[in-house]
């Protein structure tokens, strides 16, 4: 940054871009906006809810706890909407990664540590072959993966109509595994997510496949014209959200310990939500991971004030959720026409 | 100079489409430490053979030769990994990524797999700064203007070659109309980089439309016309109204009586003011008047300003100054609706893009501006708007004759006289033609320029934009000469203006 | 291979696929369902597969008609199945405010809620479509998202159940002894036929979608006609939300619709309108939704467990898709078959630089 207020030379006086033009273009800026709002809304649930417990670490670690699926699941559609894409089969995916390891581990009476790699495999490469068909056949990722949307719902159905419980040692141990911090504790689902969290994050900020991402979402004709290998990246950004959704259901499992085919109906939305209020311009090529965890983090937060609350209904969250989203995309939209200009 | 073996050698140029040929046997030759430039009008096959020499396009017949090697470039990438970088006019870089990474990304420095990124911006740093540009590399390219963003790419560019990012790869450096909205300091650092990486040996290919940056910048130049070639020639050796003549060609003679006819013919009163009307970028302010029944014929080069001229008396862009009377009301163009219900009709250049709707029919496109002006709850009576189509239809002989035809399907010929119809139909005041020749065969042709006239003669008036100065002259009773995106001159027909006395209009910018 | 003309020009008739998928799901059901075709009078009232397929398929053929309108401008509507819950949510709960919910003039006021809150969904889509110049996709997932909660909101997270004869007419009715809901389809696609052929509608709604520069430069006031499709578009799901909660008698904020905006997507794609948008075929989308329908049922009737329905559907969207697409067709038929036929013109020279970009790369692969 520095470098810039340097040398302001006469003929440089147009070029070198104003402090307060530059705030405003930072694309760090949605993110604080996030963050900012997830802080204010926590601190107005600690005034608002301090007699009741909400000032307790274990709250706020909770919130990973009972997020830590749509963690991971928004974390691949990071790197979709990243691309310029989207992808709607996220929900389908989990629930049928419930039910595909509900059924290996109950009715067939697989290891866990067998089903896992399975589970993921599958998930990755649905992923793949969605990611294959939008660049090979040119066809709107809106509809190759609405295609994915049904068939791994379908799936689910096809395994079993009725949810499977799932009783084994293995699964249940691991579902009551905790991670003592001291304040508090957080669970095996939270410690994977923060995992894939952090892994997003490097792969996205230092790898040439993350910026191969980003620049296909800033413009894919001008990526093609650097010479940058587009399809492959596009298809690997698919398989990669084909992977993390596999992984959220992994995890939704564990959380609720079954496998239902309505489970996660309708998640890719949350997911969707949760990406777009970290920052992430829908139109790709601009956001950060980091911003999708502010993200979740708002939506449980959301949730969990209205569990405070007792009187609020469950279905304020969908309303918050709409409210925010319709908020931070006209943000995005004015961000994006002060960039033309 | 010696006459040192040519870095780049291209023989035979053979480009085709489904019904055109784009190229047709072309020869160009670049040599290390040159800038050349590559000259011709809309459709001579300027960016077809630059798009071939990048790998953009596979090539159907011809040799291109690197270094005395014979190369086959089929990638864009190819093209880079061979020494060949392009930067086009609009620029084709990520704006959400910093400009480091825009000059690195494909290339990173990494380690074990992990970008170094202060590796990444002290190279970039330090190669921006050895061409002499002060541009801060972490900040993200969109938050610089145009300007900065072509030298950004042309750095690319140079970095572009070999892993290390050293610069020594680039041996041949394609500017695809950098400066075509530069301002003049930004002009003067874009030829400050380029002089510089030419002394490094870089061979540089620069098209412009500019023909004063040409003279200022270039060695050498390659004419091409039609997809042909027509000379190569030292900047030097050819002055501005030779090269214009070049660029321009021979005139089609059969259409002498046309002339004849518009130079006696009489013009009603004023139709059409514009008081200062100007578009930064576009065009600079300027003063136009158009009488009933007049063709006020536009001469100047691509990028003179002549299209932007006319969509600024359509309305199609917003003016940032001045104001438009017709007949004597003022009229605010803000839209092309404002345009349009004041009577003013306009055929753009591209056909395609902004014209032609190719999924409807030749009936859905000629009633579509007379519909949209009716609004969507007044449509045209069956029987009317058939009996319209076909009147048109006969009038201006489109084939095929079947107003069911999917317009798409049509030839360029056939798809202009459709556009032509589709505004015939609203009976406008003023017709605003922008190159309605051009990309058509020559019976078309005439029977445009034929119909301009007859126009005219019934009280239409036409503004009319041609590549072609014979076509301007022989139509025009006012010709407006534009360049540099100035109205520099308004002349009034008559024998003793030739296409010569205007190239000169054009070349030095005064009418004498 | 005799091929006459008529017969070429039969099947290049874009209704002939459709049609013929649809003609050909009908007869699978024969071997499985011999009497698959007859209709049966019981007690005044017509039954029968074919019956039962249209009375089901109502709800969609609406949503779908509607989504044709705004697909045709290049847009999409993904915020339907919320409309169709919230119109539902609206207006039984406000009939069963009602002391007589028999009553009709409260009935047709609950009604006349509903679906403006349908229409005010609408403009709030076109509002920020056309105005501000949000992508359709993002600008119609605010309402699908938030639309399901405002629906529970307005049950109070309950399914209300109703008891109005009149209401019931609507979806689960009998008129002239067929449902009365066909009746309200005819008459929705009819006005939608009159609307966009009667009128300039449908040819501006078609220059937009095909060429948005060129339909500017035409003079086509393009925003209010792309407000008027979501508008209409919206309406449609109103009234279909009316029909599916008059079926079950019960307003359901959470599952009334729910999936409908895929299958009426799915409707408008198999009935040969292009999600580019540009020429749509309101005809060949009452079949699309047929289509889907009967594929259900068919699924239904030849013993294949149901649930593998979405599986089919999966399938069914993925060929069409395939088919659809020129790159596909050039690939698996040859370059000849692929550039003709479509619904888009195929690359050539001075078109956009993508598709011309992308060429070289189909050598490398």
């Amino acid at each position: 940054m520095s470098t810039a207020t340097q040398t302001p030379t006469a003929t440089d006086s147009g070029r070198t871009p104003s402090r307060a033009t530059r705030l405003l273009g930072d694309r760090r800026l949605p993110v604080l906006v996030t963050a900012t709002l997830f802080l204010v809304m926590y601190a107005a649930g600690l005034s608002r809810y301090a007699n009741y417990g909400f000032g307790e670490p274990q709250v706020f670690l909770n919130l990973f706890i009972d997020n830590g699926y749509l963690l991971v699941a928004a974390v691949g559609a990071t790197f979709v909407i990243l691309s310029g894409g989207i992808d709607l089969s996220v929900g389908s995916v989990i629930g049928f990664t419930t039910m595909l390891t509900a059924w290996l581990v109950e009715k067939q009476g697989l290891p866990v540590l067998v089903v896992i790699p399975i589970a993921l495999g599958v998930g990755a490469f649905g992923g793949f072959l969605m990611g294959y068909v939008i660049h090979n056949f040119e066809i709107q990722p809106f509809i190759v993966t609405l295609a994915g949307l049904f068939l791994f719902r379908g799936l689910c159905l096809v395994i079993s109509k009725e949810s499977i419980s799932i009783g084994d040692s293995t699964v249940s141990s691991m579902a009551q595994a905790q991670a003592s911090l001291g304040v508090g504790f957080l669970s095996v689902g939270a410690i994977v997510s923060l995992v894939v969290l952090a892994v997003a994050f490097y792969v996205l900020h230092y790898t040439r496949f993350g910026r191969r991402v980003y620049a296909i979402g800033g413009n894919e004709q001008s990526a093609l014209l650097m010479g940058l290998p587009q399809g492959g990246t596009k298809i690997a950004v698919y398989t990669v959200s084909g992977f993390c959704s596999a992984l959220a259901g992994l995890l939704f499992t564990l959380y609720i310990q079954s496998g239902d085919p309505l489970h996660a109906t309708g998640m890719e939305l949350d997911a969707i939500a949760a990406v777009v209020i970290g920052g992430t311009l829908l139109t790709g090529g601009s956001g950060y991971v980091l911003g999708t965890l502010f993200g979740v983090l708002v939506l449980g937060l959301i949730k969990s004030i209205i569990q405070f609350e007792g009187t609020l209904s469950s279905w304020w969250t969908k309303i918050a959720t709409g409210v925010l989203l319709c908020a931070f995309i006209l943000i995005q939209r004015a961000m994006t026409t002060r960039k033309k200009t | 100079m010696a006459e040192p073996r040519p870095v780049l050698e291209m023989t035979g140029i053979v480009k085709e489409f489904p019904g055109v040929r784009a190229l047709s046997g072309v020869d160009f030759r670049l040599f290390p430490g040159e800038i050349h430039a590559l000259m011709g009008e809309n459709g001579a096959g300027k960016s077809t053979l630059i798009k071939v020499l990048t790998g953009v396009y596979s090539l159907d017949g011809g040799t291109v030769t690197l270094d005395g090697k014979s190369v086959r470039i089929a990638s864009p990438l190819q093209a880079q990994q061979a020494g060949i970088s392009t930067v086009y006019q609009e620029v084709n870089l990520c704006p959400n990524l910093s400009v480091a990474e825009n000059i690195f990304i494909g290339r990173e420095p990494t380690r074990f797999g992990r970008i170094q990124w202060k590796q990444m911006r002290k190279e970039a740093a330090e190669l921006v700064d050895r061409l002499g540009l002060d541009i801060d590399v972490t900040a993200p390219l969109s938050s610089y203007p145009l300007a900065v963003q072509q030298l950004v790419a042309i750095v690319r560019s140079v970095g572009t070659g070999d892993s290390d990012g050293a610069g020594a790869g680039t041996k041949v450096l394609v500017l695809d109309e950098p400066t075509s909205s530069l301002d003049r300091d930004e002009v003067l650092e874009l030829f400050r980089l380029m002089r510089q990486l030419r002394d490094e040996g870089v061979a540089i290919l620069f098209v412009s439309h500019f023909l004063d940056q040409i003279y200022e910048i270039c060695d050498r130049m390659t004419v091409l016309r039609n997809g042909a070639l027509v000379g190569e020639h030292m900047v030097s050796d050819l002055d501005q109204v030779g090269l214009i003549q070049l660029m321009i060609g021979k005139a089609m003679d059969q259409l002498e009586g046309l002339h004849e006819h518009q130079l006696h013919a009489e013009v009603g009163e004023p139709l059409v003011r514009a008081d200062g009307l100007g578009r930064k970028g576009g065009i600079d302010p300027f003063d136009l008047e158009v009488n009933k029944g007049e063709v006020v014929g536009l001469a100047g080069l691509l990028g003179s300003g002549r299209t932007e001229l006319a969509r600024l008396l359509f309305g199609a862009d917003q003016p940032d100054s001045g104001k438009v009377t017709i007949d004597g009301k003022q009229v605010s163009m803000s839209a092309p609706n404002d345009a349009i219900g004041a009577g003013v009709a306009f055929c753009s250049e591209n056909r395609k893009t902004e014209g032609l709707v190719p999924d409807l029919t030749v009936r859905e496109n000629i009633i579509l501006a007379l519909q949209a002006a009716r609004g969507w709850t007044r449509p045209i009576p069956a029987a009317q708007r058939d009996e319209l189509v076909a009147k048109y239809i006969k009038a201006l002989d489109i084939r095929p004759a079947n107003p069911e035809a999917r317009v798409g399907q049509l030839s360029g010929g056939n798809q202009q006289k459709v556009l032509l119809a589709r505004w015939l139909i609203t009976q406008p005041k003023l017709l605003i033609l922008d190159e309605p020749t051009r990309g058509i065969d020559v019976g078309a042709k005439a029977e445009i320029q034929k119909l301009v006239v007859s126009l005219s003669e019934e009280g239409m008036s036409v503004l009319y934009i041609a590549a072609e100065l014979e076509e301007v002259l022989r139509l025009s009773h006012t010709i407006g000469v534009l360049r540099d995106r100035k109205l520099v001159a308004r002349i009034a027909n008559g024998p003793e203006i030739t296409p010569t006395r205007i190239l000169e209009t054009i070349a030095s910018g005064e009418h004498q | 291979m005799t091929t006459t003309p008529r017969w070429r020009a039969l099947t290049q008739h874009h209704l002939f696929w459709p049609v013929a998928v649809l003609v050909l799901l009908l007869l699978i059901n024969v071997p499985f369902t011999p009497d698959f075709f007859a209709i049966k009078m019981t007690d005044g009232h017509l039954y029968g597969s074919l019956v039962s397929i249209v009375l089901f398929g109502s709800p969609l053929i609406l949503v779908a008609v509607g989504m044709t309108l705004v697909i045709a401008t290049g847009g999409i509507d993904l915020s339907v199945g919320a409309v169709v819950a919230i119109t539902g949510a609206l207006t039984c709960s406000y009939i069963s405010d009602q002391s007589d919910q028999g009553a009709l003039a409260g009935v047709f006021l609950a009604m006349g809620i509903g679906l403006v809150a349908a229409v005010v969904c609408g403009l709030w889509n076109g509002f920020l479509v056309a105005r501000m110049g949000i992508q359709p996709i993002i600008a119609t997932l605010i309402i699908m998202v938030a639309g399901r909660g405002v629906a529970q909101l307005i049950t109070d997270g309950q399914i209300i159940t109703i008891n109005s004869e009149p209401y019931k007419l609507i979806g689960g009715g009998y008129w002239l002894t067929l449902p009365f809901s066909i009746f309200v389809v005819a008459a929705v696609v009819a006005v939608t036929v009159a609307l966009t052929r009667r009128t300039a509608l449908g040819l501006l709604v078609e220059a937009v979608g095909g060429n948005a520069e060129a339909s500017r430069l035409v003079g086509i006031r393009s925003r209010r006609i792309k407000i008027m499709v979501y508008v209409f578009c919206a309406l449609c799901a109103g009234i279909a939300g009316l029909m599916i909660s008059s079926n079950t008698s019960a307003a359901d904020g959470n599952n009334a619709g729910l999936w409908i905006e895929l299958d009426a997507i799915l409707a408008v794609v198999i009935g040969g309108t292009s999600l580019l948008g540009g020429r749509f075929s309101i005809g060949g989308t009452v079949v699309g939704a047929l289509v889907i329908q009967t594929l259900t049922t068919t699924i239904y009737t030849i013993g294949v467990p149901t649930q593998t329905n979405l599986v089919f559907k999966a399938a069914v969207v993925i060929v069409v898709c395939l088919l659809q697409s020129p790159k596909f067709r050039a690939k698996v038929f040859g370059a000849r078959f692929g550039a003709k036929g479509g619904g888009k013109p195929s690359a050539t020279p001075t078109d956009t630089t993508p598709s011309t970009a992308t060429a070289p790369k189909m050598e490398v692969s």
